[in-house]
């Protein structure tokens, strides 16, 4: 018999049962949840409807996050009323089922995918999905982790399982040293341009090779939570001592005896060595450049060094006509250079690089330099522990000092639900994950990139290579 | 949920690839606690103009596809956000079925949990379909769920592939909670074990 691949050892522990004749579709039990205030409402509304109640309620866990404002002082009010009223009704809804709940003024608030894992919540071996496409950010641990819409919400809350369509196993090796300058985040970036925005649609990735293994916990997240901008629907990487270092101190991880049986459990979460994978991509870490979009779809981006591409040189005509598209909305030129870029607006925030070694990274671009005439830079930390840890080692010193604003956490100008919005045609160096038409305010135009690479740009006011003397 | 049998209605074609649910349903449709009022909210950007004006070139507003019932879509189609927000609004809009060569995972799910059919085509079926749907003389289509099968007036005939307990789900309208909790002592079950095995998580 043929080896079993990470993926499927663990969709095969979490199978109740088989619910069809070729066993792919099957009833998923389900380790956990992280619930928000937008994607929640009408899973509990149906459940008070049908009078259920929640399985599990010690499962689930609320943080505000997606809505509320991040300006620097905190307070209960939301100037929104649609913004109020799901905040409100959250809680309701947390208090009347039983469920913990990270409110704006809660000490651990923060965006969902940071506050999981840095409680140690998210373990190997888990399956956790949420009303969140960036679940798959816990794949850094070696869990399963899988956005969900509202309805899954309803049916995982009342039954603790899910009618789930197993995918097929996709390997992503990554091999050799990444060059000085260059980030996950680039490795990510990269891998979505290669393969396209549906290039890993119906799979399961697993991210494997020497490159993986030499990142941290964070940069892993950041590989994962950006896997889903490829179309995956899960991203592995199978636990090792890295993992186990950071989930030791974690006040919610487990402790003591049941540590030790967890981690022996744990060992044979690796992908077999005759496993077979249904696709198996290959990247050579060395040749992967700062990666920035150009376009309104993760994939279409280049190395920072590249021109914009002419949209006459691609001979697909869906193609041609997609990015003649982006590029219009975009407001860019074929032939145009990404460095000679100007921006207007500065975001470093998001689940995908809002962590403490990302904030870390971008302060010691800005230490000591300028924000540019006429941008406007924020730093909007992943979540209130990050923000403290940040504020013990004096980075918003150094963002105030050279003209970044500090804020607070939350999801901010990721998705823009709250004030925090691009004004049409503004232009956004950002460090999150989506640069779709009007993702950070209507008519807004987003340029993803590391964070790093935010903080040059910022100070330079136009996209910069960190690598070159106007970068460091 | 509302079932599918045997639906006849216009198609509209909407090639791009990769339309992701910001596009389908914009952050300021998102602040509700209850699904209402998502119909005005669907493609807001491309129906509408900044002062709130119909763009005549969308297909939507065109005379000929207003009352689409089905759309035949690009590549990739709900991509992004896992906003359930967007099948919701399509449906408000009066859309039945997605016709098109792949769509984003979360999304699929989601409209297989709302009644919105989601079909998966090949190439050649698609492109059939999308110059059928860009002509107002062909673009009415019949999609029969029972059978499988897409008509067109021409008589064209494309039969099309699902897996079976979305069809059962989809033509008898289940609700899915209630389906599942059938299996309530399996889960039971399963998670007495599953916890005994390992006891850090409880
Ligand atoms: S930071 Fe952005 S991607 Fe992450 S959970 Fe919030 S809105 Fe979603």
């Amino acid at each position: 018999m043929r080896g079993t691949t990470l993926y499927d050892k663990l969709v095969d522990s979490h199978t109740v049962r088989s619910l069809s004749e070729d066993g792919r579709q099957l009833l998923l039990y389900v380790d956990r949840t992280v619930l928000n205030e937008y994607t929640s409402p009408q899973a509990f509304t149906g459940l008070r409807q049908a009078a259920r109640p929640v399985w599990r309620p010690q499962a689930a866990l609320g943080t505000v996050d997606h809505v509320n404002p991040t300006a620097s002082r905190r307070t209960t009010a939301m100037p929104d009323p649609g913004a109020a009223r799901q905040t409100e009704y959250f809680a309701e809804n947390c208090a009347h089922f039983g469920i913990e709940l990270f409110d704006v003024m809660h000490k651990l608030q923060g965006i969902e995918h940071v506050v999981m894992p840095e409680l140690g919540l998210v373990l190997p071996g888990t399956v956790i999905a949420a009303g969140d496409s960036h679940t798959t950010t816990y794949g850094a641990f070696g869990a399963l982790g899988f956005g969900i819409g509202t309805s899954d919400i309803e049916h995982y809350l009342a039954t603790q399982t899910l009618i789930y369509k197993r995918l097929k196993p996709m390997r992503v090796s990554v091999d050799g040293d990444l060059a000085a300058g260059v980030t996950a985040k680039d490795l990510v970036m990269a891998l979505i341009r290669m393969i396209g925005a549906d290039g890993a649609t119906g799979y399961a990735l697993e991210f494997a090779g020497s490159t993986i293994a030499q990142l941290s916990i964070e940069g892993r997240m950041t590989i994962c939570n950006m896997a889903v901008e490829c179309g995956a629907r899960g991203a592995l990487i199978a636990p090792d001592e890295t993992v186990l270092e950071y989930l030791a101190s974690r006040p919610r991880a487990p402790k003591g005896g049941l540590w030790s049986r967890a981690v022996d459990s744990w060992q044979s979460l690796r992908s077999d060595p005759d496993a077979v994978f249904g696709r198996e991509v290959a990247m050579a870490a060395a040749l992967i450049e700062p990666m920035v979009t150009w376009g309104t779809s993760p994939d279409q981006a280049a190395p920072i060094n590249d021109l914009v591409p002419d949209p006459g040189q691609e001979s697909d005509q869906g193609r041609r006509r997609d990015m003649e598209r982006a590029l219009s909305y975009m407001g860019l030129t074929p032939g145009t250079r990404l460095t000679d870029i100007t921006i207007q607006r500065a975001f470093i925030g998001s689940c995908t690089n809002a962590r403490i070694e990302d904030l870390r990274s971008a302060a010691a671009v800005a230490r000591g330099r300028r924000v540019a005439a006429g941008v406007r830079a924020m730093v909007v930390p992943g979540s209130s522990s990050v923000r403290r840890q940040a504020e013990a080692e004096g980075l918003d010193r150094v963002f105030l000092d050279a003209g970044f604003e500090w804020r607070q956490p939350g999801c901010s100008m990721c998705l823009a639900m709250n004030d925090d919005v691009l004004h049409p045609g503004e232009r956004c160096a950002s460090s999150t994950n989506r640069n779709f038409e009007g993702r950070q305010g209507a008519a807004g135009r987003t340029h993803l990139m590391s964070p790093a690479m935010v903080a040059a740009a910022a100070i330079n006011g136009h996209l910069t290579d960190p690598r070159s003397r106007a970068g460091v | 949920m509302e079932q599918f049998g045997i639906v006849e209605g216009i198609a509209a074609p909407m090639p791009a690839a990769n339309v992701d649910t910001d596009v389908i349903m914009p952050k300021q449709f998102l602040k509700g606690i209850d699904r209402s009022g998502l119909g005005d909210g669907t493609f807001h950007g491309l129906r509408f103009g900044p002062n709130g004006e119909e763009r005549a070139e969308f297909v939507l507003n065109r005379p000929e596809w207003r009352t689409a019932s089905f759309l035949v879509v690009g590549p990739n189609f709900g991509c992004g956000s896992s906003r359930e927000h967007a099948v919701w609004g399509l449906r408000q809009l009066g859309i039945r079925a997605l016709l098109g060569t792949s769509f984003a995972g979360i999304f699929f799910d989601n409209c297989a949990r709302n009644g919105l059919l989601a079909l998966t085509l090949d190439h050649d079926a698609v492109r059939s379909l999308t110059d059928l749907a860009s002509d107002p003389a062909t673009a009415k289509l019949t999609v029969d769920l029972p059978r499988q099968s897409i008509t067109a007036v021409n008589g064209k005939r494309f039969a099309f592939d699902i897996e079976p307990a979305r069809k059962e789900a989809l033509e008898l309208g289940l609700d899915g909670v209630a389906t599942t909790l059938r299996f309530r002592d399996d889960i039971l079950a399963f998670e007495r074990d599953y916890l005994e095995q390992s006891p850090w998580l409880m």
